[in-house]
């Protein structure tokens, strides 16, 4: 506060006639101006390209035919197996990441919110994850996975179990990318669930303790309840992470084998980039979208009731 | 068990290059340590040119987004006008539509304005930031309201107040966004795989997997381990030093 007040007394600035410039201008022409710059990149990069892309979804392209309006977008992506595969493996890619990685971060949380020395080395650990890029991890899990010579069939080979093709195997690809996710967002998951069981006063557990409320009570009636507003944020972050987070299934397994970690992101940036087929991409990103802000909705419903909860 | 794989990334990217693949698993450090993969990942990768377009690229979002969002920020906190919650309102939206959702339209746009295949073509979607008005706003309304009006009664003008007054008073929230923009433009992937295609134009994500790809089949692993070191690195001692900061705005940026 100090550096602020020598910092205005020093603030020397021209004679100008007081606010005669800017009693003319109304509020709303100030914000204008100090809106348009966040504005003009606003429109560019996020209005404009809904607005095109539901347009383009719902205009039928044939070739060296005139556009015309139709569903026939929509009924191609529904009939491609592609993606309904797609649809499906980010659904299971979105719920097999969420919910296991709040409840290992809501452990975590429980478990390392005393601050000790240990305790602060074990959430470092925890966290560190989050900070490496995806793709970086993707590296690391490469290596982890690799059939018979990787870490975790080099480890498993002691206790007997033999060499497992992690990535290669459909029925195991997609809970290995589920996996290096789940690794991946629990730290900061955790991270939140800190900063909301520090916000929860202790007289409550006390009061509970009085009650003769055990443990597992205390957490089911009230730990849970007060956390409610940040398991609501968390499942938002976690469903945009499903559709979003995506960049370990590009660089190890390009969505296969056989489309078994295909998702609705890496589908739509192959119907754009390598098969040119900007109706199907806007079509299908369209559906991705209002899905992610359907169920966005359904969840801060869900936050808000949290919120009235707890008032 | 959850520190595995960094143990694995140390142990195995300071492992001398001939030791045998046979026991490149294991999470026993083998002295004598080498420095030797990691010479090897920086000459065999461009690692000082990605370094230069991950810091262009994240210093230049960077840049914009605080002059972007602080003008916002100020017009949210401070200024009575009409239509102002539904401005927010449109401003949050891209929260839940973040630029990675629309890549495709997006792609067309960058080519469209000519910046496709240039580290500007990466970050101009980013320019704005739903989350940076959000916070800067948040700061601002913490800051109580005597300095500006002392200021503004000597004629200042709303850019004054906010370059000379707010701001420096603001510099908790601007650090704080810098960690969460920073962090998140380090280690974004698909926009920027999309965004480029030259070579001498990539980031550090990008490199690291044409690099892995590269190497993978020559089972150069360790060479790997050291060029995901090298990638994360300046990320992760960032952390270790500056944890408390680091967590607190990490945490900030979602806590509405």
């Amino acid at each position: 506060m100090e550096y602020a007040v020598q910092h205005t007394a020093s603030l020397t600035l021209p004679a100008r006639p007081r606010g005669r410039v800017w009693r003319r201008r109304t509020p709303e022409i100030v914000a204008a101006g100090l809106l348009a710059p966040s504005l003009a990149f606003l429109a560019a990069f996020t209005y404009w390209p809904v607005l095109t892309t539901a347009l383009r979804a719902f205009t039928e392209q044939g070739f060296g035919q005139r556009p015309t309006w139709g569903l026939g977008n929509f009924a191609r992506l529904l009939a491609d197996r592609h993606f309904l595969a797609a649809a499906a493996n980010t659904a299971l890619y979105t719920l097999g990441t969420i919910i296991p990685s709040l409840v290992l971060a809501l452990g975590f949380a429980l478990l390392l919110r005393e601050t000790t020395r240990l305790n602060a080395i074990l959430r470092t650990m925890v966290v560190l994850p989050m900070l490496i890029p995806l793709v970086g991890a993707a590296a690391l899990f490469s290596f982890i996975l690799l059939p018979g010579a990787g870490l975790l069939d080099w480890y498993l080979a002691r206790l007997g179990i033999g060499a497992t093709n992690w990535l290669g195997n459909p029925d195991l690809a997609l809970g290995a990318i589920i996996g290096i996710t789940i690794w991946k967002n629990t730290g900061y998951y955790m991270l939140f669930c800190l900063a909301g069981l520090a916000g929860i006063p202790e007289e409550f557990h006390e009061a509970a303790r009085l009650d003769g409320a055990g443990g597992w009570a205390r957490l089911r009636h009230v730990t849970l309840p007060l956390l409610g507003p940040t398991i609501g944020f968390l499942v938002v972050l976690g469903l945009l992470n499903g559709l979003t987070q995506i960049d370990h299934v590009v660089v190890m397994t390009q969505g296969g084998p056989s489309d078994s970690t295909n998702m609705l992101l890496y589908y739509i940036y192959q119907q754009a980039e390598q098969n040119y087929d900007a109706g199907l991409a806007a079509a299908a990103t369209l559906v991705s979208v209002t899905m992610l802000l359907a169920l966005a909705v359904l969840a801060l419903r869900g936050l808000e009731r949290g919120i009235h909860y707890e008032s | 068990m959850w520190a595995v794989p960094f143990v694995w990334m140390a142990i195995a990217s300071l492992r001398p290059g001939l030791a045998g693949a046979a026991d490149i698993a294991s999470l026993m450090p083998a002295p004598p340590f080498t420095f030797g993969n990691y010479r090897e990942a920086w000459q065999s990768g461009h690692f000082a040119l990605w370094y230069l377009n991950t810091a262009i690229v994240c210093g230049g979002i960077l840049i914009v987004q605080w002059v972007s969002v602080s003008l916002a920020g100020y017009a949210f906190a401070r200024l009575r006008f009409r239509g102002r919650e539904y401005v927010f309102i449109a401003f949050l939206l891209q929260l839940l539509l973040p630029p990675t959702v629309l890549i495709v339209p997006n792609m067309l746009t960058i080519s469209r304005l000519g910046m496709q295949d240039h580290l500007l073509g990466i970050m101009a979607p980013y320019f704005a930031s739903a989350f940076g008005v959000f916070l800067m706003r948040q700061s601002f309304r913490a800051i109580p309201r005597d300095f500006e009006d002392a200021a503004r009664i000597d004629g200042a003008t709303h850019l004054q107040v906010i370059r000379h007054v707010l701001l420096p008073l603001a510099r908790p929230g601007l650090t704080a966004f810098a960690i969460v923009s920073v962090t998140a433009h380090w280690n974004e992937f698909l926009w920027p795989l999309m965004a480029v295609s030259s070579p001498d134009r990539q980031v550090l994500t990008v490199g690291l997997a044409s690099f892995t790809a590269g190497a993978e089949s020559g089972s150069e692993w360790g060479v790997i381990a050291a060029g995901t070191a090298l990638v994360a690195a300046p990320l992760l001692l960032g952390f270790l030093v500056f944890q408390k900061r680091f967590v607190a705005s990490l945490v900030f940026s979602g806590l509405k």
